[in-house]
Order: C-alpha cells, then sequence, then structure tokens
C-alpha cells in the first residue's frame, strides 16, 4: 500500500470517467480501459504490503508473502476486461461500418421527444 | 447431490461446445442444447425436492478448498426455489427458438444456441455462487453472452442500443470491480458467510457504504430507476426469443444478487431509501408502458415496473416482505418470459408487433389470445392467478409495515399495468383484421412447436398459481432465513466440504 498507487488509482478512475462521457465511441472505450485498469489497481492495494512472491517453502513463512488472493483475483479480472475490450471495439467498428461515423446516436425516446417538439407551434 | 448441483453449471455448458463443434449439423447442434438444458433444468428440480424434503442445504466447496479461499457453491432453499424456475424457462425458450429461426425475425441458429448454454451456466452460478467475486465473474458470464446475442446480427438499431447497453452495463461490472476491493479492504474476504459476520461488525459509515455502493451495482443490472433507461431501448431491437430470456432472467438476477447480498450483510438502514426508489421505478416503467405504441416496448417498460415492487419487498426489510419479494421473483419470471413469447407468436402472424399496425388476432388466432390472456392477468396482479398473490404478498407486507405512501404508490402502479395490457389486448386481439404479412412466414411445424412451447410455459406459469400456497410458504421460510443473522454463515461454515453427496 502506498500513496502511489493511490494516486495512480484516483487519476485513472477521473481520466477515465472523463472519456466515457465523450461522446465518440473511440473515447469511450479508452475510458473504460483506464477504469478496469484502477479497478484493478485498487483490488491490489486492498491486498495489503507488497511482499515476496507467495511460494510456500521451508524458509518462507506466509507473514513474508504479498495476499495472493487479490492477485488471483486482479487476474481474473483483468482477462474479463481485455475480452470486453476487444468486444467494445468490434462493436464500434461494426457502427462505423453502419453509420460512417464513431458517434454514440441518440435513443429512441429522445429522438420522439425531439420530434413531437419541433412539430408544435 | 454434489454431481448434481453442478450438472446445473457444467451441463449446458458442455452442450455450447458441442453446438460451437456441432455448427454444421443444425439437428444435432439443436439437439444438444436442449439437452443440456433439459439436463440442467432436471438437476435444477432434483436440487429442489432434496432441499425442500431433507431441509439442509448442500454446499460444494470446489477442489476442496476451505471457504476463505476456495469457490463455494451453496444450493440452500432461496437458491433452489429460483434455479428450476430460471431453468425451466430457458429451456421452454430455447424450444421456441428452434421453430423459430427459421424466419426473419428468428436469431442466428449457429450462435444463439451455444450462447444461450453459455447464459444459463452464468445463471446457475449466479444463483449458486457463495463468494462475492465469482458472483461477479457468473454476471460477466451472464453479460459477454448477453452482449454477443443482442447484437450478433448486427443490424442498425442493435449496434446502437447495444452500445448503450453493454457500456451500461460494463460500468455497473467495473464499479462492482471498485466494490470488490472496498469489500476486500475492509473486512479480508469476499466470501457471503464470513461477509455476513464481518460486515455488520463494520463502523456504521464503511457499513452503509459498501451497502450503497452494491445496490448501486445491483440496481444497474436490475433496472431500476433511475439506472433503467438501456433496458427499453435495447430488448425491443433483439430477436424474440433472446428479448424473452433477458427480460425473464436478468433483471431478476440483479435483484436475487441484491435480496441476497443485503439482507445477509443486515442493510436495514437502507431500507427507506430502497422503498422511495422503488416507487419511482413502479410509476415510471408504468407510465413509460403506457406511452408507447409497440407489444415489445410496452412489455420492456413493465420489466422496469414490476422490479420496483421486488425493490419495495426488500426494502421493508421485514420477514413478510422479503417473503413477499423472493414468491414475487418466482412468479415474475415466467410471466414475463411468456408475454414476449406471445409477442413473438404476434410478430410471427402479423409481420409486425407495432399495436397501429395490427388488429383482428382473437378472431383468426383464439388460442394465441388465450395464451395473451393468462400471463397478462397475471402481470396485472387479477385472482386466482401468482400475480394476485405476489401483490397481496408485498402489499400486505407494506400495510403491515404502516409504509402507506409505498402501497398507494403499489397500488396505482398496479392500475395502470392492468390499462396499458388492455391496450395490447385492444390493438392487437380486437379490431378489424389487419392485413396478413407479406413476409416469410414460419411452416406449419415450426408454428406448431412454438405455439407448444409457449403453452407449455404458459402451464408453468399455471402451475405456479396452482401451487402457490406451498411456494409462499417455502418463501416465507427463505425469508426467515434471510431476515435471521448467522443461518447462512452456519449453512457454509460448518458444512463439511463435498461430503453431502
Amino acid at each position: 500500500m502506498s500513496i502511489a498507487l493511490l494516486l495512480a488509482v484516483g487519476t485513472l478512475t477521473s481520466v477515465g470517467l472523463y472519456l466515457i462521457t465523450a461522446r465518440s465511441l473511440s473515447r469511450i472505450i479508452l475510458g473504460f480501459a483506464l477504469l478496469g485498469h484502477a479497478a484493478v489497481l485498487s483490488l491490489l492495494t486492498a491486498g495489503g504490503p507488497a511482499g515476496k512472491a507467495p511460494f510456500a517453502s521451508a524458509d518462507q513463512t506466509s507473514a513474508d508473502f504479498a495476499n495472493p488472493l487479490p492477485q488471483a483475483l486482479a487476474l481474473t479480472a483483468i482477462v474479463i476486461g481485455f475480452g470486453l475490450t476487444l468486444f467494445l471495439l468490434a462493436l464500434a467498428r461494426r457502427q462505423n461500418l453502419i453509420t460512417g461515423d464513431d458517434l454514440v446516436e441518440d435513443d429512441l425516446e429522445d429522438r420522439r421527444i425531439a420530434a413531437e417538439e419541433s412539430s408544435e407551434p | 447431490m454434489t454431481l448434481v448441483l453442478s450438472l446445473t453449471i457444467l451441463a449446458p455448458l458442455i452442450a455450447a461446445a458441442i453446438g460451437i463443434a456441432l455448427h454444421d449439423h443444425p439437428r444435432l447442434r439443436d439437439t444438444a442444447t436442449l439437452a443440456g438444458l433439459g439436463i440442467a433444468a432436471a438437476a435444477a428440480f432434483m436440487l429442489l425436492f432434496d432441499v425442500a424434503s431433507n431441509k439442509v442445504a448442500v454446499v460444494v466447496r470446489a477442489g476442496d478448498w476451505s471457504p476463505e479461499l476456495g469457490i463455494v457453491l451453496v444450493a440452500d432453499l432461496f437458491a433452489v426455489l429460483v434455479l428450476p424456475v430460471a431453468l425451466s424457462i430457458i429451456f421452454a425458450v430455447e424450444l421456441f427458438a428452434i421453430g423459430q429461426r427459421r424466419t426473419a425475425w428468428g436469431a442466428n441458429p449457429e450462435l444463439a444456441g451455444p450462447l444461450l448454454g453459455v447464459l444459463t451456466a452464468g445463471v446457475s452460478l449466479a444463483i449458486l455462487t457463495g463468494d462475492l467475486f465469482t458472483l461477479f465473474v457468473s454476471f460477466e458470464l451472464i453479460l459477454v453472452s448477453s452482449y454477443v446475442l443482442l447484437t450478433h446480427q448486427g443490424q442498425r438499431d442493435q449496434v446502437r442500443s447495444g452500445m448503450t447497453y453493454v457500456v451500461m452495463n460494463l460500468l455497473a461490472s467495473t464499479l462492482f470491480l471498485f466494490g470488490l476491493a472496498y469489500v476486500y479492504a475492509a473486512t479480508g474476504t469476499v466470501n457471503l458467510a464470513l461477509l455476513a459476520e464481518r460486515i455488520p461488525e463494520l463502523d456504521s459509515g464503511a457499513r452503509l457504504g459498501i451497502g450503497a455502493w452494491f445496490f448501486v451495482v445491483f440496481g444497474t443490472k436490475a433496472a431500476m430507476f433511475p439506472l433503467f433507461s438501456w433496458l427499453p431501448d435495447s430488448y425491443p431491437t433483439a430477436p424474440t426469443t433472446i428479448t424473452a430470456v433477458f427480460a425473464g432472467l436478468l433483471t431478476k438476477i440483479g435483484i436475487y444478487a441484491m435480496i441476497r447480498f443485503h439482507t445477509l450483510t443486515g442493510m436495514d438502514d437502507l431500507g427507506p431509501a430502497m422503498l422511495i426508489i422503488a416507487g419511482v421505478t413502479m410509476v415510471v416503467g408504468a407510465f413509460g408502458a403506457l406511452a408507447q405504441t409497440d407489444v415489445k416496448r410496452i412489455l420492456s417498460f413493465h420489466v422496469i415496473s414490476q422490479i420496483g415492487y421486488m425493490l419495495m419487498g426488500l426494502g421493508l426489510f421485514s420477514v413478510a416482505g422479503t417473503a413477499g419479494a423472493v414468491f414475487f421473483l418466482i412468479h415474475h419470471m415466467p410471466v414475463k418470459t411468456v408475454l414476449f413469447l406471445v409477442g413473438g407468436l404476434i410478430e410471427n402472424h402479423q409481420g409486425t408487433s407495432d399495436l397501429d399496425r395490427s388488429g383482428g388476432l382473437a378472431v383468426r388466432r383464439p388460442l394465441i389470445a388465450a395464451l395473451f390472456a393468462i400471463p397478462a392477468l397475471s402481470l396485472a396482479g387479477l385472482p386466482p392467478f401468482s400475480g394476485f398473490i405476489a401483490k397481496f404478498g408485498v402489499i400486505s407486507a407494506g400495510i403491515e409495515a404502516n409504509a402507506v405512501p409505498i402501497v398507494a404508490v403499489a397500488l396505482t402502479a398496479g392500475a395502470l399495468t392492468l390499462l396499458s395490457m388492455t391496450k395490447i389486448w385492444l390493438g392487437v386481439f380486437w379490431g378489424e383484421p389487419a392485413e396478413p404479412p407479406a413476409a416469410e412466414r414460419p411452416t406449419r411445424a415450426n408454428q406448431r412447436i412454438m405455439t407448444g412451447a409457449t403453452g407449455l410455459a404458459v402451464a408453468g406459469t399455471l402451475a405456479i398459481s396452482l401451487f402457490a400456497g406451498t411456494l409462499f410458504d417455502l418463501a416465507t421460510t427463505v425469508a426467515e432465513d434471510l431476515q435471521t443473522p448467522g443461518t447462512y454463515s452456519s449453512v457454509v461454515l460448518d458444512a463439511q466440504g463435498g461430503a453431502q453427496s
């Protein structure tokens, strides 16, 4: 646990959140990648102080180890995050093929309300 | 019973693998998928009868690790009540899909069958898991297959609304991961049984912070107000069978996780906030449905409105309220799925699910009208159907707790639900017969499969109405266990791993 790690989590989260509020899909995807890293880092931080590699042997006791459980959780989360980023990229590519841009489109209700407002005198 | 429990997760996964390998052989592939889902559903029923008659939960420790370190699967009464309902729904939908997929509105069969298998495995895992991280993994399993199922046809509307769906759910998943980090930092475990002991010992700030954080995470999955906007936009664009599974299961898994987590960790202080959100969710969903003119969109908004009732039952944090929420969950999953399946039948016969362009189906297809009427009346909460008992359970718990405003809101939302069911009835089944569709129609044999699958599911909802007394008693037992601190922990931690087969 160190201030540097916490600062990294904070920076990644704020930049990630800023990016996912953007209108362009490529920024949203980058934002999620950063947010995912922030979440994984905070999971690592939650495991306590850094230590030696957690191999059980005669001359190492569990007090010297880094906590291996959050590391296992973080690895799983990284794999899932990686797959999802790829899927988002494929979806953005598909949208680009269909519409020619990479902007988030308005949803149906927004469009209906906008149409009704503009049709009123 | 260890093997039976594992089958609910493994059988659909294996079937999915076989389905992908056999993608060139439609008949074999469909048979493998159906068999996998059927085995899982049968195993779930066996678990239900075992746990309900022996009154002992089945606990499996994967790899025989201790619960602090390893993965625990817990089939307690709550889990085995929800599991068979969920798995038999998926089975009926897959049957319907086999009939439908050769038409214009069907999903791509090469992908849909195997992906449905993966989704089923995720649902079983989410219901059975005994730790928060495996819950996260199972959510991802469900969501990843749902992302692909929603967007695999690659049409414009699907990609547009699919993007909203993926981004909202991905945000919720990321928040889930942050929440896991907080929970681990505060308690040093992600095992639910240990969390049930350690979270109540935290100081109130940390405790409520964790509770509120997971309320938002599970609430996004459950589509509660104000986190629902992704649902009515994305669900109607998917093929009907896909929408039926999503509407019946996905949001309900969110509610299931919330009931589990928030009662286990004693988050009673969040009750008032939950009740307010429940009320707004009910009203927004019901009014949203009234404004729509498409069968699938109306039904999608009702998914949201009904989530409010389950949230209300949970928010009361009493035995009666929780029992109401649990029963509502069991009643709602099949009813909602059936309504979407009937929506699919309507679409197949009219060529559209738009109310303005259809009509007169009651004359031409009285069977479809009957199949719609039963679950629609049940959804609106009219006796003698299960919806009446579900709403009665939640509302009488509200009266018992003197929560007058939320009871008034719930009754109003119920009336609005009836109103929009009437709207579908008037638009689709009465009036002048619409022009028959020019688009391709399913063959007679396929129509029979689809109608048969829907009929099977309707029979399932009627069975729930018929056995409502027994099921409500079981739900009350579940609620007593959930509201008694330490029950779950003692079941999980004292069980000798894997020795109960």
